[in-house]
C-alpha cells in the first residue's frame, strides 16, 4: 500500500472510529454466547447490560448536565414495579407496558425536575436521596399493590408469540441489544449540537447561557431522558427475572450507580460501560468485597474522586490529551 | 439598535450603575471606558441577561430586554466576550467555538440522539466555519488542543472567534486585549476593524486608550456607574470633566 493510500484508510477510520468500536463491540457481544455458555456468567454479564443502561442516562446528567442525583435507583424501582403491576394486576402484553410506563416515569421525573433542579449541590443530592427514600418506602409499606417487603413474583418474561425470553441465553440478546441501543443514542447525542452545548453547561453555565443554552430548560430534560433509561431498565430487570423486591431498590443502590458513573468518568460514555461492569463483577471476583461491599464501593468512590476528579475513564483520557498536545505545542515551538 | 435607558443596578443599595442612558448605532464600534470599578463589566452583564438591573429599561432592534434570560439575549443575537475568559477548558479549541453556533444545529434532544443524515450534513458545515473562524484569529492548527492547554492571548482568541462565528448583530466585548502584548493587540483591533468592516455592531469596553481612539466610532465615559461624557474619540479626549475622572482616579492611586 503507498503511504498517501495507508493515510487515507487511517483517515477514514479515524473519521468513522465511533461506528467501528460500537460495530466490533456489538460483534464480540454476539458472538460472546458461543464461547461461554455457563448460565451463572451469562446471568453476571446480563446484569452488567441492565446497570450500563441505568448508568447511560445517570452519567448523562451528572458528567454533561454537571448534576447529581442519589436518587436514580427510584426511577430504576418505578420502570420495575410499573411493569410488574400492569403486566400481572393490569394484565397488558409487556412491550406497551414498558412503554407505557416509561412516558408515565418521565413525567414523574419532569414533574419532580422542575423545582427540584433549582437546587444544586447537597441540597440536589439531598432532594433525590430524598425522593429514593420515599419510593422505597411506598415499595416496603403498600404491600396491597407491591407485595410488601417479600418483593412481587410470577412476573412474565418477553417474547414475542410463542418465542420466550426465557433462557441466559436469550435474555443476553434482548438486554445487551438494548444496552447498546441506549448506547448508540447516548454517544449520538454527546457528538450533536445539543451535546456540546450540555457539555457547556456542565463547564460553566453563564457561558452555556451566554452562547443560547437554555441551561434550566437543558438540565431537567436530561433528567427526564435519565429517568427514561432507568425506567427502561428497570422493566427489563422485572421481565428478566419474573420477581422484584425492594431490596434492589434502596439508596444503596442509588449509590452504587453514582460510583459506576464516577469509575466510569463524568460524561464517558464509554466510561459508562466500564464503571457499570466493573463495579458489578468485583464482589464476584474478591470475596473480601462482596462482605463489605458497601465499604469498598465508598473507598473506591474516595481514592477515584481525590485523584481523578473527572473519574477514571475521562480522567486518564484528559491526561492524555493533554500531553499530547504539549508535546505537538512543543514541536511547533522548536 | 441598542438603547439604555436609566439602566440602574443596586448592590446591596450601592449603585453600580447609577441611569445610564445611551445609544449603540448600527454598524458602528461604541467604546465604553471609564475606571477600574466604574461598572462597565455590570453593564454588559445587564444587557446579556447575566445579571438584571434594578431599574430602566434596555431596548435592542425595537424590543424590550429589559431582564430577558441570557440564553433568550442570546437567540435575539447579541454576542459577548467575558473579561475573565469563560472558555469551556476540557473541551477542545474547535468544540468551544462550535459552542458558538449552537443553535444551528437543532435544540431537539431526541433528533440529536437519532442522528439523521441531515443533522450530520449540518454538523460538517458548522464544523466547517468554525474552522474558518479560528482561521481568521489564526488559531486553525491548534483547533483538536484541549482549550486549557492554551496561552492566555490564545484564549482570548478563541473566546473572541467563539462570540463571532455566529454572526451575532451586535457584539459586547469586555476588555479584549487586557493582557495581551503589544502585537497581539495590533492582530485583535486589525480583527474588530474587519469585524466592523463586515457590518458588526460592536460595544467595546477597554482600557487600551490607544485602540480605543484608533478603532471607537463614539465614546462612552462611565465614573461611579453614572455616564459622565458621551461623543467622538476627541470630543470624549478633551473633556474637561472625563480628564477629572482619570486624573482624580491616578491621584488617588498615586
Ligand atoms: N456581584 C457583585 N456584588 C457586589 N458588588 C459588585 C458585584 N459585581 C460588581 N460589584 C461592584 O460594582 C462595581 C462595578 O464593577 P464592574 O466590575 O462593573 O467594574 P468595571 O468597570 O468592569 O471595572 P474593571 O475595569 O476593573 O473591569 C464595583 O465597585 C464592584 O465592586
Ligand atoms: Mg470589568
Amino acid at each position: 500500500m503507498s503511504p498517501i493510500r495507508r493515510d487515507k484508510v487511517l483517515y477514514f477510520l479515524f473519521l468513522h472510529r465511533t461506528g467501528l468500536f460500537v460495530g466490533l463491540l456489538t460483534a464480540a457481544l454476539m458472538l460472546f454466547p458461543l464461547i461461554e455458555d455457563n448460565p451463572y456468567t451469562l446471568g453476571l454479564t446480563n446484569l452488567i447490560a441492565i446497570n450500563t443502561i441505568v448508568v447511560l442516562g445517570l452519567n448523562l446528567f451528572i458528567g454533561y448536565a454537571g448534576q447529581i442525583s442519589l436518587g436514580h435507583a427510584a426511577f430504576f424501582a418505578l420502570g420495575a414495579y410499573g411493569s410488574a403491576v400492569t403486566t400481572v394486576a393490569g394484565g397488558m402484553s409487556p412491550w406497551p407496558a414498558m412503554l407505557l410506563v416509561a412516558v408515565l416515569v418521565g413525567l414523574i421525573a419532569l414533574v419532580i425536575g422542575i423545582p427540584v433542579l433549582r437546587l444544586t449541590g447537597h441540597y440536589l443530592a439531598m432532594a433525590t436521596l430524598g425522593f429514593n427514600f420515599v419510593i422505597h418506602t411506598v415499595l416496603l409499606e403498600w404491600d396491597e399493590v407491591t407485595g410488601g417487603p417479600s418483593g412481587f413474583s410470577g412476573i412474565p418474561p418477553l417474547g414475542w408469540g410463542d418465542f420466550l425470553f426465557d433462557s441466559e441465553v436469550r435474555l443476553h440478546y434482548l438486554l445487551w441489544g438494548s444496552a447498546m441501543l441506549c448506547l448508540l443514542l447516548s454517544l449520538n447525542l454527546v457528538r450533536s449540537g445539543v451535546g456540546r452545548g450540555l457539555a457547556g453547561l456542565a463547564g460553566d453555565e453563564t457561558a452555556a447561557a451566554s452562547l443560547g443554552v437554555d441551561t434550566k430548560r437543558a438540565k431537567v430534560k436530561v433528567f427526564v431522558l435519565s429517568a427514561v433509561f432507568a425506567s427502561l431498565a428497570g422493566s427489563l430487570f422485572a421481565h428478566c427475572y419474573g420477581f422484584v423486591s425492594p431490596d434492589s431498590f434502596g439508596i444503596f443502590t442509588s449509590a452504587d450507580l453514582v460510583i459506576m458513573v464516577v469509575v466510569g468518568g463524568m460524561g464517558s460514555i464509554w466510561g459508562s460501560l466500564l464503571g457499570a461492569g466493573l463495579i458489578t463483577l468485583l464482589p464476584e471476583w474478591v470475596d473480601v468485597f462482596a462482605t463489605y461491599k458497601d465499604f469498598v464501593h465508598g473507598g473506591i468512590l474516595v481514592l477515584v474522586l481525590m485523584f481523578l476528579p473527572q473519574g477514571l475513564v475521562t480522567g486518564i483520557v484528559d491526561l492524555v490529551r493533554v500531553k499530547i498536545a504539549l508535546r505537538r505545542r512543543k514541536h511547533a515551538a522548536a | 439598535m441598542l438603547r439604555l435607558d436609566g439602566v440602574s443596578r443596586l448592590f446591596g443599595g450601592l449603585p453600580a450603575l447609577d441611569r445610564v442612558c445611551f445609544d449603540v448605532a448600527r454598524g458602528r464600534v461604541t467604546a465604553l471606558i471609564g475606571p477600574n470599578g466604574a461598572g462597565k463589566s455590570t453593564l454588559i452583564n445587564c444587557i446579556t441577561g447575566v445579571d438584571t438591573p434594578t431599574g430602566g429599561t434596555v431596548t435592542f432592534q425595537e424590543r424590550d430586554i429589559t431582564g430577558l434570560a441570557a440564553h433568550r439575549v442570546s437567540r435575539l443575537g447579541i454576542a459577548r466576550t467575558f473579561q475573565n475568559l469563560r472558555l469551556f477548558p476540557r473541551l477542545s479549541v474547535l468544540d468551544n467555538v462550535l459552542c458558538g453556533l449552537s443553535g444551528e444545529g437543532g435544540r431537539s434532544m431526541v433528533m440529536a440522539m437519532l442522528r439523521l443524515p441531515y443533522l450530520r450534513h449540518r454538523e460538517r458545515l458548522l464544523k466547517l466555519r468554525a474552522l474558518e473562524a479560528l482561521d481568521r484569529f489564526g488559531l486553525a492548527d491548534k483547533a483538536s488542543w484541549p482549550a486549557s492547554i492554551l496561552a492566555y492571548g490564545d484564549k482570548k482568541r478563541v473566546e473572541l472567534a467563539r462570540a463571532t462565528v455566529g454572526r451575532p448583530d451586535l457584539l459586547l466585548l469586555d476588555e479584549p486585549v487586557a493582557g495581551l502584548n503589544s502585537d497581539e493587540t495590533a492582530a485583535v483591533g486589525e480583527q474588530l476593524r474587519r469585524l466592523r468592516a463586515g457590518g458588526h455592531t460592536i460595544l467595546l469596553v477597554e482600557h487600551d486608550m490607544e485602540l480605543v481612539m484608533d478603532i471607537a466610532d463614539q465614546v462612552v465615559v462611565l465614573d461611579s456607574g453614572r455616564c459622565i461624557a458621551v461623543g467622538s474619540p476627541d470630543e470624549v479626549r478633551r473633556n474637561p470633566v472625563v480628564l477629572e475622572a482619570y486624573l482624580g482616579q491616578m491621584e488617588a492611586t498615586a
